[in-house]
């Protein structure tokens, strides 16, 4: 996926044009051979920071405050209190529902080698904890799995996470990073954006707040489906959230895009989010929007929809907030 | 993306038989690529897809319009999404359908160039997708059905739809359509282009013409997402698996609507009459439903909310 992470940010350099790149490599041509565990060089400006330091800064360059995209243990960290993080349905995996072969690659030996190299069975991760000591659900997109592109699977675990809120009556909060749709599961990963939103109206209906974190980059179905339609929408400083991508309008209609086309700046500008939030302000922003939303003075106005059987299994897991 | 793939150049492939071609009257002939020594093999069944693709986007295939025309013609169109413009990629308004009033909104493909430059190709703006969203909530308040004609290769990627935001406006529909208090009936009648066909799609029955396609992006994008070169479609149709045919045996629709032999262009009268006749049987049972039980919309909204529920496919 380091290869997918690098093509896309290919892409994105044109919105960072101003920081010109420093010849730190051929005036300390040494540095990076040191650098390897001890240092880290931002792709957008050049700079390097120490490494524990730049964990500490959440991985946010201290010199030009590029957002590094984070791995879902990472977002852990920024967003809920220590060590009160507890997954749920991890063991979910993909299927091959099209017996999808990409000229003899096939979707199960892909799944497998991506599964093996980011630690995770899908690019979704799901869980609950607490922030500042209120309890809040969290389902986490990591880019590091196929692009974090929406599936079976994917879907699943959302709407599992939205029947615990509604059982739990717990907010929830998606961070959301994605390419789009997984094409391996074809019609089936288009129709999670149906399912997915469908879920979370109904968290609605139970009067349950969800806020949407848009974090880089935010693409396709993913981005038309439940991200968008949250009661808090958020992004990250320098996100690129859209539908299409860039490449693909000015292809389709040689357009000229303007600079900071799709950046979460742009999208403040154009009222379709509610804020953009530094990494380092975001679990203030949070505990603020838990304690607000705390506050419904409206009770449920519909039946909602009985839970699925298997929710039983999380019976345990209930009082843990 | 997934799939960012390597470019798997092909080695020069051979012509053989089943070999397509682009256009669309003749899907025997070989292919016609972008690159034209380079031709593209396919086996028997890519070649079966791609006809159907071909006669999903058939130009004389009837559209949105021509199905209203049929059934109504005192249509009464409504424009404008109240917001910002009126978009001619989608229509929608009230007709008498076989004795009641139901909101009819489809997608609206042209027949020629100067028709699809106006319809932009059945290429919904947000604004198409908020004149849809205004029916639908309009439609609910007035206790009309709703009935989808789903006609397009997908949303407008312009910097247009950016800006107002066009995944926006597609998972609002989504979510007013997932609660809306009414039936909601939608027909893949060409082409299912992408999240662009979804919003106006979450319905209580799914149901595609025999020579539909829907699909979680068109060929030509799949392929370009897939092995970075568009020509590739035709695999991309048949890997991705496409037809009305497929999406049967996924679960995803209720019904395929048999058309003409040769395509429902051949005969687009009894092709929209047949169409008729199933949206009528569904839609009578679904308000047989509401007739009859006291908390009957609670139970069409829970089997709407399961219908999609349940799609999927993983291990546990």
């Amino acid at each position: 996926m380091k290869q997918n992470n690098n093509e896309h940010k290919g892409e994105n350099d044109q919105h960072h044009h101003f920081f010109k790149r420093k010849t730190i490599n051929q005036t300390r041509p040494q540095t990076r051979e040191i650098a390897e565990d001890l240092w880290i060089k931002c792709p957008k400006c050049y700079e390097l920071a120490y490494v524990k330091e730049h964990e500490k800064n959440f991985r946010v360059c201290q010199k030009c405050k590029y957002h590094y995209r984070l791995r879902w243990q990472d977002r852990v960290k920024c967003v809920l209190d220590a060590d009160s993080w507890v997954e749920v349905n991890a063991e979910l995996r993909t299927a091959d529902p099209l017996k999808f072969a990409n000229e003899g690659e096939i979707y199960p030996d892909k799944i497998a080698q991506t599964r093996k190299k980011s630690g995770i069975n899908e690019s979704l991760v799901t869980g609950f904890g607490t922030v500042d000591g209120r309890p809040m659900a969290v389902a986490i997109a990591d880019f590091a799995f196929l692009g974090a592109s929406m599936g079976s699977v994917f879907g699943e675990k959302l709407v599992r996470l939205v029947e615990l809120c509604i059982e739990n009556r717990w907010p929830l909060l998606t961070v959301s990073a994605s390419g789009g749709a997984r094409m391996h599961e074809g019609i089936l990963s288009l129709m999670q954006m149906a399912k997915t939103t469908a879920a979370l109206s109904r968290l609605g209906q139970a009067r349950l707040p969800h806020f949407s974190l848009l974090t880089d980059p935010c693409y396709g179905g993913v981005t038309a489906s439940y991200a968008m339609i949250a009661d808090v929408t958020l992004a990250e400083p320098g996100a690129m959230i859209g539908f299409a991508g860039p490449r693909v309008i000015e292809q389709t209609t040689r357009q000229k895009l303007p600079a900071g086309f799709q950046t979460a700046e742009f999208l403040l500008e154009h009222g379709m989010i509610d804020k953009v939030v530094n990494r380092r302000d975001l679990h203030h922003t949070l505990s603020t929007l838990a304690k607000l939303y705390a506050e419904v003075k409206v009770q449920e106005t519909r039946p909602v929809l009985s839970l699925s059987p298997r929710l039983v299994r999380n019976e345990e897991m209930r009082h843990a907030g | 993306m997934p799939g960012k793939a390597p470019i798997h150049k092909a080695h020069p492939p051979e012509v053989k038989r089943g070999a397509i071609r682009g256009g669309v009257k003749d899907p025997t002939a070989p292919i016609k690529l972008h690159e034209p020594e380079q031709q593209l093999t396919v086996d028997e069944n890519t070649t079966a897809v791609w006809a159907k693709v071909q006669l999903a986007r058939h130009p004389e295939r009837p559209k949105t319009l021509d199905y209203i025309k049929r059934y109504c013609p005192d249509f009464m169109e409504l424009h404008g999404d109240r917001r910002f413009a009126d978009d001619p990629a989608i229509v929608g308004g009230l007709a008498d359908f076989a004795g009641r009033t139901v909101m009819i909104i489809g997608q609206q493909k042209g027949k020629d160039t100067r028709e699809n430059i106006a319809r932009n190709f059945g290429m919904p703006t947000p604004e198409g997708y908020r004149k849809a969203l205004r029916l639908f909530q309009q439609a609910e308040k007035f206790g009309f059905p709703v009935i989808t004609f789903i006609d397009t290769p997908g949303a407008y990627p312009g910097l247009q739809s950016e800006e107002r935001s066009v995944a926006q406006a597609i998972a609002e529909n989504l979510l007013v359509l997932s609660q809306l208090r009414t039936p909601v009936i939608a027909i893949v009648i060409g082409e299912g282009g992408s999240g662009g066909a979804l919003a106006i799609g979450l319905a209580d029955r799914i149901l595609m013409l025999e020579n539909s396609i829907y699909s979680v992006a068109s060929p030509e994008a799949s392929a370009s997402i897939l092995w970075h070169d568009s020509a590739k479609a035709p695999i991309a149709a048949s890997t991705m698996r496409i037809t009305a045919q497929d999406l049967l045996e996924l679960g995803v629709i209720d019904e395929i609507i048999p058309e003409p032999e040769g395509g429902a262009h051949t005969d687009p009268l009894t092709t929209a009459d047949a169409v008729k006749a199933v949206i009528l049987r569904h839609l009578e049972i679904i308000e047989t439903l509401l007739a009859t039980e006291p908390e009957a919309m609670e139970t069409l909204l829970n089997q709407r909310y399961n219908k999609f529920r349940k799609m999927g496919v993983w291990e546990e």
